[in-house]
Parts: C-alpha cells; sequence; structure tokens
C-alpha cells in the first residue's frame, strides 16, 4: 500500500522536515531544531502540530443517535452539552480498549476525532454496531491541524477572532477565507490549546498564515515527548486490547451514572474492576539518575521479582530527565514505591510517581 | 600530527602514541538527532575492535557505540554524561567519549581517512 500523505505534506517538505512512516502516512519526526527545542518551543511558546492522520469520524443522527451511541461509550451524551467534548474510548465486551477517542456533540450529532492507525478499523466497529441506522463520515477532505503551547490562543485569534473565549473541551464553528472550520480548545501536549478541523485545501494557507504570526511546526517526536511529560496514553503503546480504562487508572473517564447502570459494551468488566480491584495498573515510572527505560523495559520490584513493564519511556525535555509510564501489579503502584527496571542487562532504580510529570496549564475559563 | 580515522558505525579515532581518543562523527550526531544520554565503559575495562563501548540515546532511540579498535579503556569523558547535549554541539573535539591503550597499531589501517568517510557517509545516508 502506498503511503498517504497530508495536505501539509509540500509545507513540511520545505521546512526541512525528518520524515517517517506513521499508520501508513508520510509525517514529519522533526524538523531542522530538532526534537528538544521543537518541544521547549511548544511549552514556551507555540507549536503546530499535522495531525491530519487522524481520524474525523461524523455522526448525524438526534435523540436515537445518543441512545445508541450510549451503549457504545461509558459516557453520558444526553447531557453532553452542544460544543462540549469528552475523552472516551472504543471498548470490546472485555472492556478491552480498542481507541482512545475525543467525542464533541454538535449541531447535527458528534464528532469523533480517532487515532491514525485505528480509526477504519473503528469505523468498520461502530458502522455495526449501529446498524448503519445512522449517516457516518469518516471525512477525508478535512485536515486537522492543533496549535499548542501559551501563546496559541492569541496567535490563533489573530487569525481566527473569538476562538480565545473558548473553554477547555469545547469548541465551535468558525469561518477561515470563508470556509466552515470546526475549532476546538483541546489537544494532547499538556499545554493550552486548540485543534482545527479545516477543508483540505486550505490547511497549508492556515498554517502557513500561524507560521508567520510566530508559531512553529513540531513534529512528531516532540509530541511524543510532550504527551509522556504530560502523562497522557499513546494508543498501541499504554493502552490496547488487553488493558481496560480500569487499568489504564483512567476511570475519571467514565461517567458515574452510566456506571451505576451498566448498560454499555464492557460495562459488565469495568463494574467488576471497580468493584474489585485490578490486578495491574498504569502509573507514573521516574528512573533515578539520566537512564531512560523505554517501551517494553521490565520492572522489577525490590525482591526482583518482576512485577511489569514499561509502555512509554523517554527523556523529558522540560522534565530534564528521564519519564516513563508502565503497567505494575496493583500492590506495587502506590506513589514512591521503589521499582527497578532492567536496562540493557543492568538493574537501575526508579519510583512510581503521580502523573502528570509536567504541570498542565490548561484554560479553564474563557477570556485568557 | 597524528592523522583522524573514522569507521564505518561513524565514530572517529586519533591515535597519539599509544593512546587513541575516540568519539562519534558529526554526521552521527545529525542521524541521531538531540542526544540525552550516554553511558561510557568503564576504565580498565578491555575492548574488542567493533565491539560494543557505550550507548548514546536520543528522545527517540537508544544506539550503541562502537570501538573502532581493541584496547584498554584508560580514561572517558564524564563531561557528556554530565550534559550530553555537548555530544551535539561538538562531536569531533571536546565531547570524545572515551581513550584507550591500543592493542594492535595495524587496526588503524582498517579504517578511512576523512575523504574517504565523508564519501562514505553521504553514500548512506543518500
Amino acid at each position: 500500500m502506498e503511503t498517504k500523505k497530508t495536505s501539509l505534506y509540500q509545507l513540511h517538505k520545505d521546512s526541512n522536515a525528518k520524515f517517517v512512516e506513521f499508520a501508513g502516512y508520510q509525517m514529519p519526526i522533526q524538523y531542522s531544531e530538532g526534537i528538544v527545542e521543537e518541544h521547549k518551543f511548544t511549552r514556551n511558546h507555540s507549536g503546530i502540530f499535522d495531525v491530519s492522520h487522524m481520524g474525523q469520524l461524523f455522526i448525524y443522527g438526534g435523540e436515537d443517535l445518543i441512545k445508541d451511541l450510549e451503549k457504545i461509550f461509558p459516557l453520558n451524551l444526553k447531557n453532553l452539552k452542544l460544543n462540549h467534548s469528552k475523552y472516551s474510548f472504543l471498548m470490546d465486551k472485555d472492556a478491552g480498549i480498542h481507541d482512545d477517542l475525543i467525542i464533541t456533540k454538535i449541531n447535527e450529532g458528534f464528532l469523533i476525532i480517532l487515532n491514525a492507525a485505528c480509526k477504519d478499523n473503528d469505523f468498520k466497529i461502530l458502522k455495526e454496531l449501529l446498524n448503519e441506522k445512522h449517516k457516518m463520515v469518516l471525512d477525508v477532505n478535512r485536515s486537522l491541524i492543533a496549535i499548542q503551547g501559551p501563546k496559541s490562543s492569541q496567535i490563533l485569534n489573530e487569525i481566527v477572532d473569538g476562538v480565545k473565549n473558548l473553554n477547555f473541551m469545547s469548541g465551535n464553528w468558525f469561518l477561515f477565507e470563508n470556509q466552515k472550520v470546526y475549532i476546538t480548545r483541546s489537544g494532547y501536549t499538556g499545554e493550552d490549546g486548540f485543534e482545527i478541523s479545516i477543508p483540505n485545501n486550505f490547511a497549508d494557507k492556515l498554517t502557513r498564515e500561524l507560521i508567520n504570526k510566530g508559531s512553529k511546526l513540531v513534529g512528531l517526536g516532540a509530541r511524543d515527548t510532550l504527551r509522556l511529560e504530560a502523562g497522557l496514553c499513546l494508543y498501541g503503546h499504554d493502552l490496547d486490547k488487553d488493558k481496560t480504562p480500569v487499568e489504564a487508572n483512567l476511570k475519571w473517564a467514565i461517567s458515574k451514572e452510566r456506571i451505576s447502570k451498566g448498560d454499555f459494551i464492557g460495562s459488565d468488566i469495568i463494574i467488576k474492576q471497580l468493584t474489585d480491584g485490578v490486578s495491574k495498573i498504569r502509573v507514573g515510572i521516574k528512573p533515578e539518575g539520566r537512564i531512560i527505560a523505554r517501551e517494553k523495559t521490565k520492572i522489577f520490584n525490590q525482591s526482583d521479582v518482576l512485577i511489569g513493564e514499561i509502555t512509554s519511556g523517554t527523556f523529558g525535555p522540560s522534565v530534564n530527565g528521564p519519564v516513563a509510564m508502565g503497567y505494575v501489579e496493583n500492590e506495587f503502584s502506590k506513589k514512591n514505591t521503589k521499582v527497578f527496571l532492567e536496562v540493557r542487562g543492568k538493574k537501575h532504580a526508579a519510583s512510581i510517581c503521580s502523573l502528570p510529570f509536567y504541570k498542565k496549564s490548561y484554560v479553564k475559563g474563557a477570556n485568557q | 600530527m597524528s592523522e583522524v580515522k573514522y569507521s564505518k558505525e561513524h565514530e572517529w579515532i586519533k591515535l597519539e602514541g599509544e593512546v587513541a581518543t575516540i568519539g562519534i562523527t558529526k554526521h552521527a550526531t545529525e542521524m541521531l538527532g538531540d542526544i540525552v544520554f550516554a553511558e561510557l565503559p568503564e576504565k580498565g575495562s578491555s575492548v574488542e575492535k567493533d565491539g560494543t563501548a557505550g550507548v548514546v540515546e536520543s528522545t527517540k532511540a537508544a544506539s550503541d557505540v562502537y570501538t573502532p579498535v581493541s584496547g584498554e579503556i584508560v580514561d572517558t569523558n564524564q563531561a557528556i554524561v554530565d550534559d550530553p547535549s555537548k555530544i551535539n554541539q561538538d562531536p569531533e573535539n571536546s565531547a570524545w567519549f572515551f581513550k584507550l591503550k591500543i592493542k594492535d597499531p595495524s587496526e588503524m589501517d582498517t579504517l578511512m581517512n576523512k575523504d574517504d568517510y565523508d564519501k562514505f557517509a553521504k553514500e548512506t545516508s543518500a
């Protein structure tokens, strides 16, 4: 299969991107300044991320659709206000996570942002579950551009007036060059920021305008270090079919009201795990010193017994040290528990820590 | 003046008397990206030609560092362990990795000179 290119491919090339194949797309891993600079620029100023490879699934329908989607997602969708977003997951009957996603209530139905590597399979699963009752469009005519960092609001507002009034995890339709763009105040870096759904033909123009206002392109490499510092999960690494939201320590994202009713796919397991506890759970892990423990690194307790595995690990440029997440047996998941990480045959001391590694600064109220 | 030689694994080596100083090339650092971790061999340990003699890690991945010649490690550069970004800044000079007492000087003959290495680096990265 030929690798796909996003609408910003030429701009990435012009900006000296190093490309990598990701989920079937040619994506920029970094630009000339490198991952550390791009990461810091996002934290201190504003970074632009091409996330057009992600799926933008529009599902149209009314009351019926809400009922049908509530059988799938552990959310209180009937109380979700227009233009408000929630983080959720697509689970199987064993509560295994097939994808994590952001779902937003829009006028005609819902917009769901899906991971690139999962989107086609998600579409198939959802189509089957919804019995083709509702119109579903996995829109390939729109790009998705994220702008993240403390200066994002000011910069984007100069181009699209009014975005600065959006609250965190909410969105709205705006106009750019007379084109309808849907902008949400959200992101995956631990910074204030926005995601812009825009017709493909206008993605390049918008991005170049953001660059002209002082923002810079940031690649997938820094996106990974940013999200890991922010304690956010990456599907296929920290989340997969063999892990449930309770094990992933994401129970905050499950509606309490929906748990009490227990009428969604996977609810039996979720309720059981919430009642009886889980045997493994996702935790933050801080290695002592500078050693980097990457994905698949084995975790041992103080008696040298294997208790888990790292699922994401890198060097955090803002933390200025190594950071990691992984799953450990529940009894070793308490903060400050001493553990050992096996890297290149040697055991290195580390401790369980709370997430995030880097304190987030999301904007809660408007006009900031 | 001693000539600097280069290996196919992108190390440089400068032999002065019987002590060789070894580091990674600028080209290597450009391929690796921002280096955020470095591990060096222990002083007094013996290393074999083309064997691993350290590790560098970028934010993305870990890569082994190989020794282009055999010998006994007589010194290591703690400065690059404390601040690995020095490797990106000055790889072929102050950010050397280790010094070793060379076992067999004829191993130097198997390595490339600057022109050959530059050509090799250009061809392999194309």
